[in-house]
């Protein structure tokens, strides 16, 4: 995971721990980020975490198991595995426009600067950008066009 | 024709700049080749055998005179004086230098034109009837509707990295000029048969490529209003269930045949439903201020030309058979669509050099009320010509080597770029358009075989529509050497179907004599003035696999 994330138009750095699929889950009032199986299989226990809380998705995932907690949720990640695959671009729009899903919205993976305009528009709020990229130019990227057909 | 707005001319504007900044970046190695790739495609760059080529977008295929005029420039500045009509309404430039690329799209800009989505795994250029408007018997022009389409389609930023590329077509007409039943989503205008109002048909998962297939209803009526929403939802459905493992299953077709078309349509309505009502919904007033864009021409009083036309055809038979076969009868009285011939027996089918695009450009200005429109079958169109204008412009037509009268017959030859230019290519095609020329070179045969249909691919993924040619011919590698695969009965148009393989490949020699049995069989066999097409599908393919393999 990068350190430097893209909120907004700022660099921020991570304050988000990401579980991974078998440690324990931290009985501390920290900002966890959970994977979507371990959300769902032990439900009771993460939702019940007393800091706050964010589910990474894979971009096979099904985001409408995620539609009654997402009042509970301050972050969800959705994964790119390639910058090419554009599956995470439909299931951000999902979570935005027809769930009304309002806190932190991060793209992961293959995240390039080229596609900043694109992931902005389909809701994203933050991103973890690929290490390789410029990342101190990387606002300049986000609003290449003044406007938008759609 | 459809006249960008300030918001247009900055998005294509600030399309460049965006390029430029990728392409510069490729060139410094800051962006890898894998990284450029997508961004380049998305764009219309590829990098083919010899040198990069650029396609460029000809939105439903429909050019002004200004903007044929700056291909032309762009032909003689940057490329080696000629471009290339391709299947999908655009034209693209085969010798170009990468650095160039974002000053020719600069010019480009100049004239309301782009490269944008003419490749890459998104909604590609939106093709139509390129008679849409001027044709008889049409219910309503597509073209306001492309436009609009277009418009949502540009930059669309949920599908812009699809499972595959995504192929759009419309037609207004009974007859299926657009070939609306092999793309990913076909629109056919129709009327509901209980109110009368005009909407739309929908089609999905048709399409060409290794995997052929006829597209299937999804919807048999869908009011206007609802066009974007119900292509959103069709396309959300893709995006996220079609497959990306594995390039050749990744098409609309696959997903649509794999799911069935009852599960596929029960998703995208469900899907539809939540977005029905939602801001892509189009309103009269939009519709009507997308349709003011496409009002008829004021076409002048019907003074006929028929008398002037004639008297020509009594003295020049030449100009008699252009007249038949190049010319078609228009919507408005007194009136002429013509078609010019992009298939000389010499040239490549759809080259068209710089002169000839000038000239083109010329003559719309002088008889076409300065509009031209490209064919997916590789020609251009002067869609509205005054019949006392007919026969001078077939003079200046003829001095443009642009008016072979060939028009529907076998030498009007639609074809792919093939291994002469194609880096995908596993034959030659533009070589067995020149063999066919030269071996079919009597125009009064061609005359007597009536409209006949060879469409040519130099690879599997069908760029020349073969399976869709009354004749296909698909180039094959067999161990190095270029055969050709010949099927036979296929139709892209209302009729539609896909060819069928009359049996082994035969060696690149012999393509055209191969033809010749198969026209030998036709000629013997035929019923009155039955057409190729027809005689094939009564006949079946054995008599024809008899004449050619014995």
């Amino acid at each position: 995971m990068a350190d430097l994330i893209l909120k907004g138009e700022l660099l921020v750095t991570d304050d988000w721990r990401f579980l991974d699929a078998d440690e324990p889950i931290p009985n501390l009032e920290q900002s966890l980020v959970f994977p979507f199986t371990r959300w769902l299989d032990e439900h009771e226990q993460c939702i019940n975490h007393p800091g706050h809380k964010g589910v990474a998705l894979e971009n096979t995932d099904c985001v409408t198991r995620l539609l009654s907690d997402l009042d509970e949720l301050q972050l969800i990640c959705i994964d790119f595995p390639s910058a090419v695959d554009g599956r995470g671009y439909s299931q951000a729009r999902i979570l935005r426009e027809r769930y009304g899903y309002k806190n932190e919205l991060r793209a992961v993976g293959e995240v390039l600067v080229d596609q900043l305009f694109l992931l902005k528009r389909c809701g994203f709020n933050a991103f973890a950008l690929q290490a390789d990229q410029m990342v101190c130019q990387a606002p300049k990227y986000l609003n290449p066009f003044s406007s938008y057909y759609q | 024709m459809y006249q960008y707005s300030s918001v247009d001319q900055r998005l294509v504007e600030e399309r460049v700049v965006q390029f430029r900044d990728q392409t510069k970046r490729y060139l410094k190695g800051q962006l890898s080749e894998e990284a450029f790739r997508p961004l380049r495609l998305m764009n219309g760059l590829y990098f083919q055998t010899h040198a990069p080529m650029l396609r460029i977008a000809i939105p439903y295929g429909l050019l002004s005179s200004e903007q044929l005029r700056k291909l032309a420039y762009v032909a003689r500045t940057y490329d080696r004086s000629y471009g290339h009509l391709t299947t999908r309404q655009n034209i693209q430039f085969n010798w170009l230098k990468i650095e160039q690329v974002p000053d020719l799209l600069a010019d480009l800009a100049t004239v309301q034109m782009h490269a944008i989505q003419t490749s890459g795994n998104c909604i590609r250029n939106i093709t139509a009837d390129h008679m849409a408007g001027a044709i008889e018997g049409e219910l309503e022009d597509p073209r306001p509707y492309c436009e609009i389409m277009r418009q949502w389609s540009t930059l669309h930023p949920e599908f812009s990295f699809l499972p595959r590329k995504f192929k759009i077509a419309m037609s207004g007409a009974q007859n299926d000029r657009a070939a609306t039943q092999v793309h990913d989503i076909g629109i056919q205008i129709v009327r509901d048969p209980s109110t009368e109002e005009v909407g739309f048909r929908i089609l999905v998962g048709g399409g060409l490529g290794r995997t052929p297939v006829i597209g299937k209803v999804i919807r048999d009526f869908l009011p206007k209003k609802h066009l974007l929403s119900y292509l959103e939802a069709i396309l959300r459905i893709y995006n996220l269930a079609g497959r990306r493992d594995n390039k050749y299953k990744a098409r609309l077709k696959i997903l649509v045949n794999s799911l069935g078309i009852e599960r596929f349509t029960q998703l995208v309505e469900n899907e539809w439903r939540q977005l029905k009502d939602s801001s892509l919904t189009l309103d009269d007033f939009s519709i009507t201020q997308f349709r003011d864009h496409f009002q008829p021409f004021e076409y002048a009083p019907a003074t006929s030309g028929k008398d002037a036309i004639a008297a020509k055809r009594n003295n020049s038979p030449a100009f008699s058979a252009w007249y038949e076969h190049n010319t078609q009868s228009h919507k408005v009285a007194g009136y002429r669509i013509v078609t010019l011939s992009v298939k000389a027996p010499q040239q490549a089918p759809g080259d068209l050099t710089d002169v000839q695009m000038d000239g083109v450009a010329d003559l719309a200005d002088q008889y076409s009320f300065g509009q031209i429109r490209v064919s997916h079958e590789q020609n251009l169109i002067l869609a509205d010509i005054a019949e006392a204008d007919i026969p001078a412009l077939w003079r200046e037509l003829v001095a443009l080597d642009l008016a072979t009268p060939n028009i529907g017959s076998l030498t009007d030859i639609i074809c792919c770029p093939g291994l002469d230019f194609c880096s995908l290519a596993n034959a030659g095609a533009i070589p067995i358009a020149k063999q066919i020329n030269a071996r079919f070179d009597d125009l009064d045969y061609l005359y007597d075989l009536g409209e006949i249909k060879i469409k040519i691919s130099g690879c599997m993924n069908a760029c020349g529509h073969h399976h869709v040619g009354h004749i296909g011919i698909l180039g094959v590698d067999k161990k190095g050497e270029e055969w050709y695969q010949i099927t036979l009965g296929g139709s892209a148009e209302e009729n539609a179907s896909l060819g069928k393989i009359i049996g082994p490949s035969v060696p690149k020699d012999d393509v055209a004599e191969t033809i010749a049995k198969i026209l030998d069989t036709f000629i013997a066999n035929r019923q009155d003035q039955e057409s190729f097409l027809d005689a094939v599908h009564r006949l079946g393919i054995p008599p024809f696999k008899e004449a050619v393999y014995g």
